[in-house]
């Protein structure tokens, strides 16, 4: 009883410290912050430490406690190196093997599962993109553990919060497992700084469990423009904009004359106006971004969930009623093929 | 070589359309008097096994399953009439499952009726966790490929597209394996009347977690369900000049 008692008690006392989104630890109690240890897995590609994998460590630096980094892949020494440099790291745990180079879940998760026993964790954080998400649920049920995935912040050591619905509710869930496996949300924390640290570089274990399955090509949208998931500005198309040589012409002009990034709905996308990986929503990316513009979507609540907490959601669209309008902080209703070009012109000049 | 002995999980959720209210005591959304469907990944699950078969690929069978309350059967047979041969339904009317457990069920139904691929949805669009089929290929030790957005079968090789950030990347690996579907994947047929009749024929087995002898015991603990902050529209304004100086007024230029 006396233990529970407190346990509450000291979970109040860390969430009402809680509350500002700075990465230093937010717990006032040391000794139980010195007993957390979190592994932050970071991605590479290529050979390049994968910046936006760096939300993982912030959300531990929130969390407070011990955080290392974890890389594997071919000639990873220098991505080590590099990781070590990243703020609020005390350690990388790095593998050099080739056969960790394309994240493949069924030799990656139990590489992680071994260094992870070996640390001794009690928290295991990745970023919940394409890789965390394919790669977690895995080691979790190896573990036999109920993964919390897409976490917006953080409560206390078991308490998270995540949405749910598409983003129309959102959920505080606590968790009675150990150790606890968390995917980030990487708009919701801080990018994290790959400068000022100075970690410690060891090598990890490796179990050098066989792939079952085979990479075989990859096809990447190439583009210079912002990546679009931490891009600070986005611009967005949906079906308004009528037909693929229109997004192509309309889009991008206002793209570059903005720095942003190019974004569409899934209606954009299923159409063939946009390719698959720029979808914002909940089947697609979540952005959050200073400025978010928006020509030709309507606002249904899938495309909502992934951009509703832009900091600044600017509308164009010839429905005066569409649900866009009613979160948008500036709304023009007017015709986007006048508009757009005529904004693009201005933002020029 | 052998035939593709095909397991559909499908899940009935809150219907996609429907804007999710939170109960009144914080502790859930609700679900009472609420339109619901099956989950559209799901869809997309049927809808790939189906045409496999259409293809022409060695299909022996599509057996859909549920786990959860009696209501799930509504589902289950939209399976059918789809294209599901029969329907297994494990029913649950009292705790909502996480997914760890699903995947520990599916584990036993995939030993049990000796199946060599599982097709499920990325998501389910309520919880939006993203975590049974990669769950249920760890607990298999099966191969895995999530967000699919193309799948071919030559034999008993797969070959699988599978969306990722920037782009798509091509895997290839033997059955047995784990699919997850992704939007692009197809376009799921409606079904037809006649086959909506056919379904209602279809066998549909009911069993209880008891049969499974898996332990229920939830991880986490729901502390509280909110409605997330309303955003407020900051209005129109009537030309391009207004939207750019609204803009420079709030800081976004």
């Amino acid at each position: 009883m006396f233990s529970a008692a407190r346990q509450t008690a000291l979970r109040q006392a860390r969430s009402s410290c809680m509350r500002p989104r700075v990465t230093a630890p937010l717990s006032r109690d040391v000794a139980i912050a010195r007993l957390l240890s979190t592994l932050a897995v970071l991605e590479q590609n290529d050979g390049k430490l994968n910046m936006s994998s760096l939300a993982a460590v912030s959300a531990a630096m929130k969390l407070g406690g011990s955080v290392t980094g974890f890389v594997a892949g071919s000639n990873i020494k220098a991505v080590a190196d590099e990781a070590a440099k990243v703020e609020g790291l005390e350690k990388i745990i790095y593998v050099d093997n080739a056969a960790y180079d394309r994240g493949l879940p069924e030799n990656f998760a139990p590489l992680l599962v071994e260094n992870i026993k070996k640390g001794d964790f009690t928290h295991v954080f990745a970023g919940h993109s394409a890789f965390g998400k394919n790669l977690m649920p895995r080691v979790a049920a190896m573990l036999d553990v109920q993964q919390i995935s897409d976490i917006t912040d953080i409560e206390s050591e078991d308490t998270f919060v995540r949405p749910i619905y598409a983003g129309n509710a959102i959920l505080t869930v606590q968790t009675s497992d150990s150790p606890k496996i968390v995917t980030i949300r990487g708009t919701a924390f801080p990018s994290g700084a790959a400068q000022g640290g100075s970690a410690s570089v060891e090598e990890g274990v490796d179990p050098k469990v066989e792939s079952l399955t085979e990479w075989i090509s990859e096809d990447l949208a190439t583009s210079d423009r912002p990546d679009l998931a931490t891009a600070e500005k986005v611009v967005s198309g949906g079906r308004g904009l009528k037909s693929k040589e229109e997004f192509d012409r309309i889009m991008p002009p206002l793209a570059d004359a903005l720095g942003a990034a190019i974004g569409a709905s899934r209606a954009a996308v299923d159409s063939g106006f946009a390719d698959n990986s720029l979808q914002v929503g909940q089947t697609g990316k979540n952005v959050a971004p200073q400025l978010y513009l928006c020509a030709g979507i309507s606002g249904a609540i899938q495309h909502l969930a992934g951009m509703k907490d832009s900091k600044v959601i600017a509308a164009i669209n010839k429905d005066a009623d569409a649900p866009i309008f009613q979160i948008a902080d500036v709304g023009l209703v007017g015709d986007l093929f006048d508009k757009v070009p005529e904004l693009t012109e201005k933002l020029k000049a | 070589m052998s035939g593709l002995r095909i397991l559909v999980p499908v899940k009935r959720v809150i219907d996609y359309a429907v804007k999710p209210r939170v109960n009144k005591a914080q502790t859930a959304v609700e679900t009472t008097g609420v339109k619901h469907s099956m989950n559209p990944f799901d869809e997309l699950s049927i809808e790939e096994a189906v045409r496999m078969r259409e293809r022409k690929a060695p299909v022996e069978d599509i057996l859909a399953f549920s786990a959860g309350p009696t209501k799930s059967q509504d589902i289950l047979r939209t399976a059918m009439a789809m294209g599901a041969d029969r329907a297994l339904h494990v029913v649950e009317e009292k705790t909502e499952l996480e997914p760890l457990s699903v995947a520990k069920i599916l584990k036993k139904v995939v030993e049990d009726e000796n199946r060599n691929l599982v097709i499920l949805g990325k998501q389910s669009i309520d919880d939006d966790a993203n975590q049974t089929g990669q769950m249920l290929a760890g607990l298999l030790g099966w191969a895995q490929a999530t967000s699919a957005s193309k799948v071919e079968i030559d034999g008993d090789t797969c070959t699988v597209t599978r969306e990722v950030d920037g782009g798509v990347e091509t895997l290839r690996a033997k059955l047995p394996m784990i699919i997850t579907t992704d939007l692009r994947l197809n376009e799921p047929r409606y079904a037809s009347l006649p086959n909506i009749m056919k379904a209602k024929k279809k066998p549909l087995v009911k069993k209880t977690m008891e049969d499974y002898g898996i332990d229920l015991t939830k991880r986490l603990k729901t502390v509280k369900v909110t409605e997330p902050p309303p955003r407020q529209g900051g209005g129109k304004v009537d030309d391009v000049d207004g939207m750019i100086s609204k803009l420079k007024e709030l800081g976004a230029l």
